[in-house]
């Protein structure tokens, strides 16, 4: 019995696209290893990452092929991990609380009750329509994100109410994406939307919020490495309640930054107005670093609680992220810009 | 006459005092039972201080509701559910609050004192624990003899309680839909109170009955 690695296993959502790609490839008459080149680990404090990619990359001999997740077409490749914590030695949370506890407005404000709602969800056919100043506009639809080089990034999520996880995506970075579409100098921030439709989503239905949902970046917080455009997580395809098919993930900004089921970016040069500015603007700033010196107007930030622990933790200024964003924010003053 | 005087049958306050006792008790026993299954897997603490918490809220609101069924129903028995009901909203917050020192926080009054408490919410959900203290510990009728006159104008304590209640639950909820509902059900449930209202209802009442007693002997 031959001992397959988790990190040797392909995610099931790249494995599928990439059987499309290698058939069209094959019709081409080109020859393609479907080989698995594993990436180097990030340093011992750099957020996990590890990169997932076709073919052989420079300096590394490719893998030989193994045991791969063609074995198991129905997707039972499941949990495909590189690693079993974050960097600072937490362990990720588990599949089930991560697809059972979910804030997502659009289905329903109770916690527990989305992964239910969203479970019809339809996530293909699906596009991104990505505009605004830019010199290239570009609408991707899943297949197109699938081909930008999938890596793992095992990333901490702190939502604003005081919970906390470690969440293993399965992305790219949006800078990627952003290059392509050739972003103008005049383009200063990058708003995101979600899809708008009440029929699937009952939650957008209800008055009291300013549908669809939308946030936005700083540009440099856009084309910052950390930030993601997330596909999957534990080595499968993200499911409807988790922001399927792409969503962003911004690990220093509490969660609700970190926008779900996308259809519309668009690079702008005025700033952003999200939902939760427009519907709480005292409550809700543009940036929401996570930051235990600054409260919530109704709660504090200070502790956190990370799912499946009983005890409070306290809150890391940008949740642990500081070295690598806190540059972003030298000339601003955090606790006015909250 | 005699009939109308009695109102409802004696079994329908024997009814009322189970359903009480037994509908108090449920909430805990469910509460048990699931933590023990391990069913409030995903956030047990926050689950535990959600749960407590609301069900002391609904309980304290049907202790409130009391006086209001007699004065629309007629049916006095329900006053001598007050008491009860009051001392299990007060179960249910001595639960919230020791869940909230204890599990959450650890008995880390450090940690609460910097982090904490100086949320408003805090504070008055605080506030209101005291109130019903007060309360609970005057219930007997050993304290209503002492108290006298006052016992009653104390426990009058328990509107303001409900109010400040209601705030608490709005501050520190994201969506103050489910907050506002209570409040609208506490604000009807006071305003039964005021006497021009409480008569107007009770006239309505004797009213309607006695319209109903000479069409049945028609």
């Amino acid at each position: 019995m031959v001992k397959i690695n988790p990190s040797e296993i392909t995610p099931e959502h790249v494995y599928l696209s990439r059987r499309k790609f290698i058939a069209k490839a094959v019709g081409m008459g080109a020859v393609v290893t479907s080989s698995l080149v594993l990436g180097a680990c990030g340093g011992v404090l750099s957020p996990r990452r590890h990169e997932l990619v076709e073919g052989s990359k420079e300096g590394q001999e490719p893998t030989p092929k193994g045991p791969t997740a063609e074995a198991s077409p129905d997707g039972a490749v499941f949990p495909t991990v590189s690693a079993t914590t974050d960097e600072l030695g937490d362990p990720l949370t588990s599949f089930e609380a991560i697809s059972n506890y979910t804030n997502y407005y659009e289905f329903t404000t109770s916690k527990e009750g989305v992964a239910y709602l969203a479970q019809d969800f339809k996530t293909s056919p699906w596009t991104v329509e990505v505009g605004g100043l830019v010199h290239k506009p570009k609408t991707f639809d899943t297949d197109d994100l699938l081909k930008f080089p999938q890596e793992e990034r095992i990333y901490r999520l702190r939502c604003v109410e005081a919970w906390s996880m470690v969440i293993p995506w399965l992305g790219f970075p949006l800078a990627k994406l952003l290059e392509e579409v050739e972003p103008m100098s005049k383009a200063k921030y990058v708003r995101f939307e979600t899809l708008y439709d009440p029929d699937q989503m009952p939650g957008q239905k209800r008055a009291g919020y300013n549908w669809p949902y939308v946030e936005g970046l700083r540009m440099d917080e856009a084309m910052h490495d950390l930030t993601i455009l997330a596909t999957g997580l534990y080595g499968k395809a993200l499911l409807p309640q988790n922001g399927a098919p792409v969503r962003l993930v911004v690990p220093w900004k509490y969660g609700f930054k970190s926008i779900k089921s996308i259809v519309k970016i668009d690079l702008v040069e005025e700033m952003p107005v999200s939902l939760w500015m427009a519907s709480a603007p005292h409550e809700y700033g543009f940036y929401a670093n996570v930051n235990p010196e600054v409260p919530h107007p109704r709660w504090s930030q200070a502790t956190e609680r990370r799912i499946g622990e009983i005890k409070r933790r306290e809150t890391l200024l940008f949740n642990g992220y500081g070295e690598e964003v806190a540059p972003l924010y030298e000339d601003l003053d955090l606790t006015e810009w909250y | 006459m005699g009939k109308l005087k009695a109102g409802w049958p004696a079994w329908a306050a024997i009814v009322a005092q189970i359903l009480t006792h037994v509908g108090a008790l449920l909430p805990l026993a469910w509460l048990l039972w699931e933590t023990w299954q391990g069913q409030l897997i995903i956030d047990p603490v926050k689950e535990i201080t959600t749960r407590t918490g609301k069900t002391a809220l609904i309980l304290l609101i049907l202790s409130l509701a009391c006086s209001p069924v007699n004065t629309i129903f007629g049916f006095k028995q329900a006053l001598r559910l007050r008491r009860p009901l009051g001392l299990y909203a007060f179960l249910y917050v001595g639960l919230h609050f020791l869940t909230f020192l204890g599990l959450d926080y650890g008995f880390d009054l450090d940690l609460i004192r910097q982090d904490i408490l100086d949320q408003r919410y805090v504070l008055v959900g605080s506030a209101a624990g005291l109130l019903l203290l007060a309360l609970a510990i005057t219930s007997t009728q050993g304290w209503q003899k002492r108290l006298g006159k006052n016992w009653k104008r104390l426990h009058r304590l328990v509107y303001l309680a409900s109010m400040v209640d209601i705030l608490h639950f709005v501050w520190l909820t994201k969506d103050i839909r489910e907050p506002l509902r209570y409040g609208g059900v506490v604000a009807f449930l006071l305003m039964v109170r005021v006497p021009a209202i409480k008569r107007a209802i009770s006239k309505a009442r004797y009213g309607l009955k006695a319209r109903w007693k000479t069409r049945r002997e028609a």
